[in-house]
């Protein structure tokens, strides 16, 4: 039975080997087509280059000629366990945006981490973006094992120290794993010269990490992403992003607080009784006046609170600061309105894990804070970690993404 | 939820989206596979009725399987069909001999530019996929274009989640990608399984068949025996011939795709 890709994102500090590693994965699970190898040891040959793996993702001119990616890309392989999706980030800083782009679409980070360099400021903000992010399930390959001569106390001791970051984290602690993508080494063989790691390789390690399935049993909750009429019906359209809808069930519309019951449930020509978690239906309510996109319909006996305030965590994206008393577009899940930074607090440089500010009036490019928003009225909002798609947000600014950020709880 | 079906929802709600946030929205219909498999997906995501035009791109090189498809199914489907012609490109004479590089840019993407600009389009749906080329891979689910059509792939802007650019600033369109996370094969798999009909090319007749088809003059066909869409699937799960290998104009130049794409292709 065919089963879906499990979106896998591969981080860290440029240089460590990530677009090489790729490759390696590429080429172990035989996942290239013929020609491929072919053309990238032309395009290598024409920059003067022997044959670069990384030039498999790296498919811009610019990246070949730069050594560097620019933009996050996705790409397919499979193990003899399952599917995957794997999604390639830029290392540099100043393309975060473009990492956080590929971060936001996985369900597991494979953190790439260069023996002979250890722990870089670009590590620990990709741990503090992890757990932003709610990406739980981590695993962290050292490279280059090949240019530390396959030696089992330098591999420890970069291990000690990537555990270390990740135990000032709520993250738990990962499995880490020696490999060498320039060779292969306990990528999917074991190696000889590898003896010493009694662990798996890395594809083994990957095979064995469980996937988050959806909430499906979760309260239901249903935001409206759009009304159509259909021969003077009204089908209220949208995507269970939790728990199951069922017909004949009575929901609460929110923020309004009417409630009303669910008539019919429509997928194309088809009726059906019931709709889970990630499904996108049409509903037909007893009594749809008034309802519009942004409003989420949810369970009656477990509907959250409507909250006019309330506390977050961003990642701030933008060259121009975020200042206190900022006015800004909110979005999260279909609603979108306008709000107000009361205040800014933790600030935090993700790059060290460390605070530099309890209170702060301003939040700079690539810095994480956690900021109280006041919205100009009350709306559905949930913490990240009960109702995923109402518990994370992004913040804009002239149809700009600015921040990316979780909910921590609604305020009174 | 099935892995088809799965990938179908994801769809739904991106092309949804797309119709919730802009009021002019186009969808680019090739006849191809993928395309085809979208416009299905299209029927139902809106209730049976695709509630914009269907336009497509036509060089006049096409297949003749192409048009007898298109004009066979709008029909039957009730499509809102576009025809999409570089008029005055064609009139000079415009040819693939003289230059693919030039013949695509005139006949598909000028032809393309011209039709938003007619129809005020503010967004435009297009059926590619990332594992079809290394340059689409790079992609935006909801994608800006600049004033004079470029793709700016330098500094695209961030999209997270599924938090896509849904305001206009002073970009020209949206080109919004609903199938950027099928792969060939998922879009086989589903072809089958929905029973859509596809061009009769892709169909091995003599041990050649098509796996992507365009222009007549600049496809060839690969060696094949899958005459069944359930043939073509087993071909797929064991061939490590690339699925574009009997495009043209991918092959003169390792960048080339790049290029055309970067000017306002597809």
């Amino acid at each position: 039975m065919d089963k879906k890709a499990i979106p896998i994102v591969i981080c860290g500090q440029v240089d460590h080997g990530k677009s090489t590693l790729i490759g390696r994965i590429l080429v172990e699970t035989r996942s290239l087509s013929n020609g491929k190898l072919l053309e990238i040891k032309k395009a290598s040959a024409d920059l003067g280059k022997d044959m670069e793996l990384a030039f498999l993702l790296d498919q811009l001119e610019e990246e070949r000629r730069q050594e560097r990616t620019i933009d996050t890309t996705q790409v397919f392989f499979k193990t003899k366990k399952r599917k995957y999706c794997l999604i390639d980030t830029p290392g540099h800083v100043e393309l975060i945006k473009n990492t956080m782009t590929g971060a936001t679409q996985a369900d597991i980070a494979l953190l790439i981490v260069d023996v002979g360099q250890g722990v870089t400021e670009q590590t620990r903000r990709l741990i503090a973006l992890f757990e932003l992010l709610g990406i739980e399930k981590v695993l962290v390959a050292v490279n280059k094992m090949d240019l530390a001569v396959f030696d089992r106390s330098r591999f420890e001791s970069v291990a000690s120290e990537v555990e270390l970051f990740f135990s000032k984290s709520k993250l738990k602690a990962p499995l880490i794993i020696p490999v060498s993508a320039k060779s292969g080494e306990n990528v999917l063989r074991r190696s000889q010269v590898l003896r010493w790691h009694k662990g798996p390789t890395l594809l083994g390690a990957l095979d064995s990490l469980e996937c988050p399935t959806q909430g499906k049993d979760k309260p239901l909750r249903f935001p409206v992403q759009d009304i159509y009429r259909v021969k003077k019906e009204v089908l209220v359209l949208g995507r269970v992003a939790s728990g199951r809808l069922k017909r004949g069930q009575d929901v609460i519309v929110l923020p309004s607080g009417k409630k009303t019951s669910v008539a019919e449930i429509r997928v194309y020509a088809k009726q059906k009784d019931l709709a889970v978690a990630g499904e996108n239906i049409g509903v037909v309510l007893k009594n749809s006046s008034d309802i519009k996109r942004g409003d989420v319909l949810c369970q009656v006996e477990k509907a959250p609170v409507p909250f006019k305030r309330f506390q977050g965590r961003v990642f701030w994206l933008c060259d121009e600061p975020l200042s206190r008393g900022a006015r800004m577009i909110l979005r999260c899940a279909t609603q979108e309105l306008s709000c107000e930074i009361e205040s800014i607090g933790d600030r935090m440089d993700p790059s060290a894990l460390e605070i530099l500010e309890k209170e702060a009036a301003s939040l700079k490019l690539n810095e994480m804070a956690k900021i109280i928003l006041k919205t100009e009225r009350a709306f559905v909002v949930e913490p990240f970690g009960s109702v995923e798609e109402l518990g994370r947000f992004v913040l804009e600014s002239d149809g700009q993404v600015c921040a990316a950020g979780v909910v921590i709880t609604g305020l009174e | 939820m099935s892995y088809l079906s799965d990938l179908e929802n994801r769809t739904i709600y991106i092309v949804r989206e797309a119709t919730s946030r802009f009021k002019n929205v186009g969808f680019l219909w090739s006849m191809g596979k993928d395309s085809t498999a979208l416009l299905w997906i299209l029927r139902k995501a809106f209730f049976g009725a695709v509630p914009f035009p269907v336009i497509h791109i036509d060089t006049g090189f096409k297949f003749p399987e192409i048009y007898r498809f298109r004009d066979e199914y709008s029909k039957k489907w009730g499509l809102d069909l576009v025809i999409s012609k570089n008029a005055q490109a064609l009139q000079k004479g415009i040819h693939p001999k003289f230059g693919k590089f030039e013949c695509c840019n005139l006949l598909k993407t000028e032809a393309l530019k011209q039709t938003i600009r007619e129809r005020g389009l503010q967004a435009l749906l297009l059926a590619i996929r990332r594992d079809e080329h290394g340059i689409r891979a790079k992609e935006r689910v909801f994608s800006p274009r600049s004033e004079d059509f470029t793709w700016n792939y330098q500094d695209q802007p961030p999209e997270l989640w599924d938090f896509y650019k849904t305001r206009l600033e002073g970009e020209q369109h949206i080109r919004v990608h609903p199938m950027l996370h099928w792969t060939e094969l998922d879009v086989w798999k589903y072809t089958l399984a929905e029973k859509i009909p596809i061009v009769e090319l892709y169909l091995a007749k003599k041990g050649k068949r098509y796996r992507s088809i365009g222009c007549a003059l600049c496809c060839s066909p690969v060696d094949s025996r899958a005459d069944t869409i359930a043939k073509i699937i087993r071909e797929l799960e064991k061939t490590k011939v690339a699925e574009r290998s009997g495009r043209a104009q991918d092959k003169e130049d390792t960048y080339t795709m790049q290029r055309l794409r970067s000017l306002g292709y597809m």
